[in-house]
């Protein structure tokens, strides 16, 4: 078990291989995350799945030409330069499928995947036979924990350079992402966006592959993005925290790996990246599902709520003028909105629990506390202040009601609610019950 | 080139295998998920490395069990984030099989701790080698692998031509499916299921390369022949079957003529069936790019 | 000011609120439907008029209140209900016939495994007859035209021999002839014992199509007989007093 001087050691950097790993990935995290927000907005996620697939045949085929050029068949530069070029055709041969007939993306990505990945595979069973073909698959495979020097230069390279022309592009790649049509009938070269991003990608998953290996990168640009979505609406500030997360689920997944040193060092980052999609999932403030729960719950009571008092309340103007705070039946309140029992008990037993009724030894009479009166005349006098708004207002009204605001004023200005209140008035029940229904003959 | 009774084997068990993936594919493709073959493949480790650790050998029904468990599990977990996190089903079904290798990948490092367990040996059969392994029946030999496979497909067969109407209208419009009393969730499920189990038989046997490009070309280049569903799973399932002979057969004659010793059949398998997809691609005749041409520069005609 | 919500009531609406994020978007929703109406629901945009649809099919979560089809919860009752959702929501390349789509509907009386047989086909066939467009039943449906689609769903929905139908906007985008044909076989729904609801858009032809009215606008101004409700007040109530529509209405309310 690692000490905690280990963990600090690991986590503040301190050893130089640790470093290097460390950096190394955070970088890639931070530009895949960005690059793959747009993928994700674009409903693209699994591009980097298909692209990474689709440099095999590139990998192999490099292979084969450096060595009857006589080279050593392994120079990085080559194998990168074969690997971009066959990304970038199945790129294109995806974007030909998609734009030319009439199947999907899906099938597209699907389509370059397999084809490319067994193309590769059969390539690469032809040149295996060759010398120094040995560890040919560790582009394929990678090994982040086995990272140099020159490798992090290179991310920090691209990464920057990625980066940066995301950012740059960044309206223009907004406008492909949300709304192609739209984006191509202003004038947009759209095909030459895609066709952009997805060469940004491609530059992303060529270098991220060949470092920290296929399935950590195919994670780094999905991951990251799907998990900012649960924080936040702004396609910006999403940009930023999807960098951010997966910086820093590369620096904790490797500084963990390098605590566990006979963990793969990528299994090890894809899992801490899982770990931070599982909490955003959870608790993201935007659209985690505990909070839209907790939502979701408040809003069933608040509503609950304002049915119990308004009932009450229009029960006590029945009971004589001015309405003044006297028990009420139970059975009256059951009958005014025909709740079934069980419910009226669950918003009684709320409305205690709010002190919105006096608790009292009868369950038959209920009896409204004082700040339960004057809550209960206030959403009245707010829903029938809606209500004829609502009347009044109709053409623009759908747009403007906001029931639940506290106070009518804040929407709709002190002008226009003295003008209804003035309406109001003279016709103290709303002429327009919704209530009163007809039954069918 | 020698064909062999060997090379017959591998093209038929290849061409069972073909057709016993591009029958549930069809339906994969139609309701826009044609990465599920992709994604329980590499999704299905963890479930691999937990039967071995549970049962501490490597016979192949718990092996099996395990994978495809695991294989409706990534299904299960996909609805669930799409459902709950409101998102993209491709980026659902990408965070949960790289998740799940992820975790498989780490279990299998500590199952190898105690025994000599390959990730790449244990997951990933080799169509050249399946004549290696035969079941007697009779006077007859059987490749282990043709038996796996053909089971696989006669499962599919039974369960398609059974539920033909069941599946093709939860794929069309599961709301209706469900107003009429039959429930899109379970279909969605009894599919996911067949596509796990069809998955698992066969990268067990054959490798994952066929599983992963059967389950998509064959359908997508029947989709661009034909508009309706049983031709489609009729053409998938003669391009699928073709393409695993035309592929073996190539990867007896291309590796001589390009001056290699051999090549990976499961690869020219795939490599087949994408140019038999190009083939449709550009010549089909309602749809193909020849047409699309002709008729851009013709008069603008009937579009139907 | 209780209300009575009879059992054998097509569709019965209690006391229905649904609320997105922290919004309202439609409240106090009550209604008692009959049967054999062809019911229209009318309102602005934005009114919550598909809301109010997709809540009554349990296709969004309800925040208080109940709906209940022949005295039952949807989820017991809904072999009772057909729905025809806006066109968008299927995938029209799906390769499929017109024939086979609205044989679709036929699919409850034969149940699981059973497959579609001579039987079920002509019934297909009849139903697309009724909507008129039998000659085109071979087709893929991607290969007609809108208004095709839409008759193709609605003999869809014939073919299901439901109870009672919601139909989300199926005069959206069709054509003159289409309309026509859609209204013909909705009478006929009708006179055959079936309630229609349906969510429409243009005042101008609603006395002339619907025997009964919800006026929606948030909550529901006014719900009854056409010949009681369709009034200016009503209308004025629901779409506010300055829509040059109304003009078109008033012109309707003095032909009707």
């Amino acid at each position: 078990m690692p000490t905690l001087q280990d963990i600090l050691g690991t986590i503040l950097l301190q050893s130089y291989n640790t470093r290097v790993v460390v950096l190394g990935t955070a970088m890639l995290g931070l530009a895949s995350g960005i690059t793959g927000a747009f993928l994700l907005l674009r409903k693209r996620s699994l591009m980097g799945d298909a692209l990474s697939h689709a440099t095999f045949p590139g990998i192999g085929i490099a292979f084969a030409l450096m060595i009857s050029a006589g080279g050593s068949g392994k120079a990085l530069p080559g194998l990168l330069t074969g690997a971009t070029v066959s990304g970038v055709l199945g790129v294109l041969c995806m974007l030909a499928i998609r734009n030319t007939t009439r199947l999907r993306d899906d099938v597209a990505m699907g389509f370059v995947l397999s084809v490319f990945f067994g193309t590769g595979a059969a390539v690469y069973a032809m040149v295996q036979t060759k010398p120094g073909a040995a560890g040919l698959e560790s582009f394929i495979y990678g090994k982040a924990a086995s990272m140099v020097l020159s490798d992090v230069l290179l991310i920090f390279a691209v990464g920057l350079l990625v980066t940066a022309t995301a950012l740059l592009l960044l309206k223009e790649l907004t406008v492909l992402c949300f709304d192609e049509g739209f984006a191509a009938s202003t004038g947009w070269p759209v095909l030459t966006l895609d066709i952009l991003l997805l060469v940004l990608v491609t530059a992303v998953t060529v270098t991220g592959l060949q470092a920290v290996g296929l399935v950590l990168i195919i994670a780094f640009l999905i991951i990251p993005p799907t998990a900012a979505r649960f924080w936040t609406h702004s396609l910006r500030r999403m940009l930023v925290l999807s960098g951010a997360i997966g910086a820093v689920s590369g620096w904790l997944g490797a500084s963990v790996s390098a605590l566990f040193a006979n963990l793969p060092a990528g299994a090890l980052i894809v899992l801490t990246a899982a770990t931070l999609f599982l909490f955003s999932l959870l608790f993201g403030t935007a659209r985690g599902v505990v909070l839209k729960r907790i939502d979701q719950s408040r809003l069933q009571r608040r509503i609950g709520r304002q049915h119990l008092l308004r009932a009450a309340y229009e029960i006590l103007e029945t009971m004589g003028q001015p309405v003044s705070n006297q028990p009420i039946p139970r059975q009256r309140l059951l009958e005014h909105r025909s709740w079934a029992n069980p419910e009226l008990s669950r918003l009684l037993a709320q409305a205690r629990h709010e002190d919105h009724i006096e608790p009292g030894p009868n369950p038959s009479l209920i009896h409204l506390s004082e700040s339960g009166f004057g809550e209960a005349s206030r959403i009245t006098r707010n829903h029938r202040l809606w209500e004829l708004y609502l009347i009044t207002h109709a053409d623009i009204a759908p747009s403007h009601v906001d029931r639940d605001a506290d106070l009518v004023e804040h929407i709709l200005g002190a002008e226009m609610v003295r003008a209804l209140e003035a309406e109001l008035k003279p016709r103290p029940v709303i002429p327009n019950s919704p209530h009163r229904i007809p039954s069918p003959p | 080139m020698t064909w062999t009774p060997d090379d017959t084997w591998i093209a038929a068990t290849g061409a069972l295998c073909a057709l016993a993936c591009s029958l549930p594919g069809c339906f994969l493709v139609l309701r826009k998920m044609s990465m599920m073959g992709d994604a329980i493949s590499h999704a299905v480790l963890p479930g691999l490395a937990i039967a071995f650790l549970v049962t501490g050998d490597r016979a192949s029904l718990p092996m099996f069990l395990g994978a495809a468990a695991t294989g409706v599990l990534t299904a299960v977990f996909t609805q669930w984030i799409t459902r709950f996190g409101n998102i993209d089903q491709g980026a659902a079904m990408g965070i949960v099989f790289t998740t799940l290798f992820a975790l498989g990948l780490i279990l299998i490092v500590q199952a190898a701790d105690h025994v000599d367990l390959d990730p790449g040996c244990v997951l990933y059969g080799a169509i050249e080698f399946i004549t290696f392994d035969t079941i007697s029946l009779g006077p007859l030999e059987i490749p282990r692998a043709a038996l796996v496979n053909g089971g696989a497909l006669l499962l599919n067969l039974i369960v398609i031509a059974a539920l033909y109407k069941e599946l093709r209208l939860g794929s069309f419009d599961p709301g209706l499916a469900d107003t009429l009393g039959f429930s899109s969730g379970l279909l969605h499920y009894l599919l996911m299921t067949l596509v796990a189990v069809t998955t698992v038989a066969a990268f067990e046997s054959v490798g994952s390369i066929i599983v992963i490009a059967m389950m998509i070309v064959p359908p997508a280049a029947a989709l661009l022949l034909t508009r309706r569903l049983l031709p489609m799973l009729l053409l998938s399932s003669a391009i699928a079957g073709g393409s695993a002979v035309l592929g073996h057969w190539a990867a007896l004659v291309l590796p001589p003529m390009l001056g290699f010793e051999r090549t990976n059949t499961s690869g020219m398998i795939a490599f087949t069936a994408g140019l038999l997809f190009t083939l449709a691609w550009i010549f089909s005749p309602t749809e193909g790019l020849l047409k699309r041409h002709t008729a851009a520069s013709g008069p603008p005609g009937d579009p139907a | 000011m209780a209300h009575e919500h009879p059992p054998d009531c097509p569709l019965s609406v209690h006391d229905l609120t649904v609320a997105y994020q922290r919004k309202p978007v439609i409240w106090d929703v009550d209604l008692n439907i009959p049967e054999g109406k062809l019911v229209g629901i009318v309102g602005p945009n934005g009114a919550g008029k598909s809301t109010l649809l997709k809540a009554c099919l349990d296709l969004i979560p309800k925040t208080s209140g109940w709906v209940h089809i022949y005295g039952q919860p949807y989820r017991t009752n809904r072999h009772l209900v057909g729905y025809v959702p806006q066109r968008e929501s299927v995938d029209w390349d799906f390769p499929v016939s017109a024939l086979d789509v609205v044989a679709m509907g036929t699919y409850r009386r034969l149940g699981w495994f059973r497959p579609v047989g001579k039987t079920e086909k002509s019934l297909a066939m009849e139903a697309l007859e009724k909507v008129g467009i039998a000659h085109l039943s071979g087709r893929q449906i991607s290969q007609l035209s809108g208004g095709q689609q839409q008759r193709v769903f609605l003999a869809r929905a014939l073919a299901q021999e439901a109870r009672v139908y919601f139909m989300d906007e199926p005069f959206a985008a069709v054509d003159a002839a289409t309309e026509q044909a859609i209204v013909t076989l909705l009478q006929e729904l009708r006179d055959s014992g079936r309630t229609c609801l349906v969510v429409h858009h243009d005042l101008a032809t609603v006395p002339q199509y619907f025997d009964w009215l919800i006026f929606l606008n948030l909550r529901v101004v006014a719900s009854g007989p056409t010949a009681e409700v369709f009034t200016e007040d009503n209308l004025r109530k629901t779409y506010g007093g300055k829509l040059s529509l109304l003009d078109h209405a008033a012109e309707a309310i003095r032909r009707s």
